[in-house]
């Protein structure tokens, strides 16, 4: 089934992510970033850092929970089984940094039919809880199958 | 390299290479800290059910090892305005990925730099990489 042309334009609640150190440093240990600035006060604070710095694609995990509201509403159609990740982009206006209240609320920004598939772009506004733009993410996704037949009203 | 050295940066100029050998237990730790449970990344059984050869690496996994070559480069992620890649192939298990990239333009303190990650056969796994640094 196609997805819903429809959505295009919404914006979904905003997910709420308080971001831990112990977090940053999992997650820097988890992509092999071993840089003292992602792992120690000190040396992030020496680097000009007010405290530890996410890795780049830490945001992803803000991106993924408001992509779980997007992708969970039922009138867009999205059979998860037939996802597959096209593309990835982050756009950063400044770095996360443990301590943050953020806010990160997904919007379907576009659908577009590429052969027998189509194509789904998820962006993630990521901001503080004042409302500070942190990281705008684009995740493209394809569903695999599910384009409407040639021809038809779209 | 630190930020201001950016200044000094020319078109053609290339990144250190950072490689990384995935092994399953790097998915199952990526899978943790990352909240991403697909079960296609830690699960062979799922992964063959579903047409693939086995569990793959998690694309985001592999576009962490690929911004670790852009920050260690910059010198600081706050340097970095921009990271984009276009997931082209899966890699599994027991493969080295390898990433590699260049400086493509220099704009005042505004620097492009194109890069992508392969397999040990060559085959990129990200393409299309680009990140955008500015001082």
């Amino acid at each position: 089934m196609p997805l819903n042309q429809a959505l295009v334009g919404t914006v979904y609640p905003a997910v709420r992510y308080e971001v831990g150190r112990e977090k940053l440093r999992e997650f820097a240990i988890a992509v092999g970033e071993t840089d003292p600035i992602y792992h120690d006060e000190a040396a992030a604070r020496a680097a000009g850092h007010p405290d530890l710095p996410a890795v780049p694609t830490f945001a992803v995990v803000l991106s993924m929970r408001a992509g779980q509201v997007v992708y969970g509403d039922p009138d867009l159609g999205l059979d998860y089984s037939r996802v597959v990740h096209g593309e990835q982009e982050f756009v950063y206006h400044r770095p996360i940094r443990a301590g943050d209240r953020l806010l990160a609320a997904g919007k379907v920004a576009a659908v577009a039919a590429k052969g027998r598939h189509e194509l789904l772009t998820l962006e993630t506004e990521i901001t503080t809880e004042a409302g500070e733009p942190v990281c705008t993410v684009r995740a493209t996704v394809l569903s695999r199958g599910t384009a409407p037949p040639r021809g038809s009203a779209a | 390299m630190s930020p201001h050295e950016l200044r000094n940066v020319r078109p053609g100029d290339a990144l250190p290479e950072v490689a990384e050998t995935i092994e399953r237990m790097d998915l199952v730790r990526y899978a943790g800290a990352s909240g991403d449970f697909n079960p296609i990344h830690w699960n062979d059984e799922v992964a063959k059910a579903v047409g693939l050869p086995g569990v793959i690496a998690h694309g985001m996994y592999s576009m962490g090892i690929a911004a670790r070559m852009v920050t260690g480069w910059a010198g600081d992620p706050a340097a970095i305005r921009r990271l984009k890649v276009r997931f082209s192939a899966m890699i599994e298990p027991g493969q080295t990925l390898t990433a590699k990239g260049e400086v493509a333009e220099v704009d005042g303190g505004r620097v492009l730099v194109r890069f992508h990650a392969e397999d040990e056969k060559g085959e990129k796994v990200l393409s299309k990489g680009e990140a955008e640094l500015e001082l």
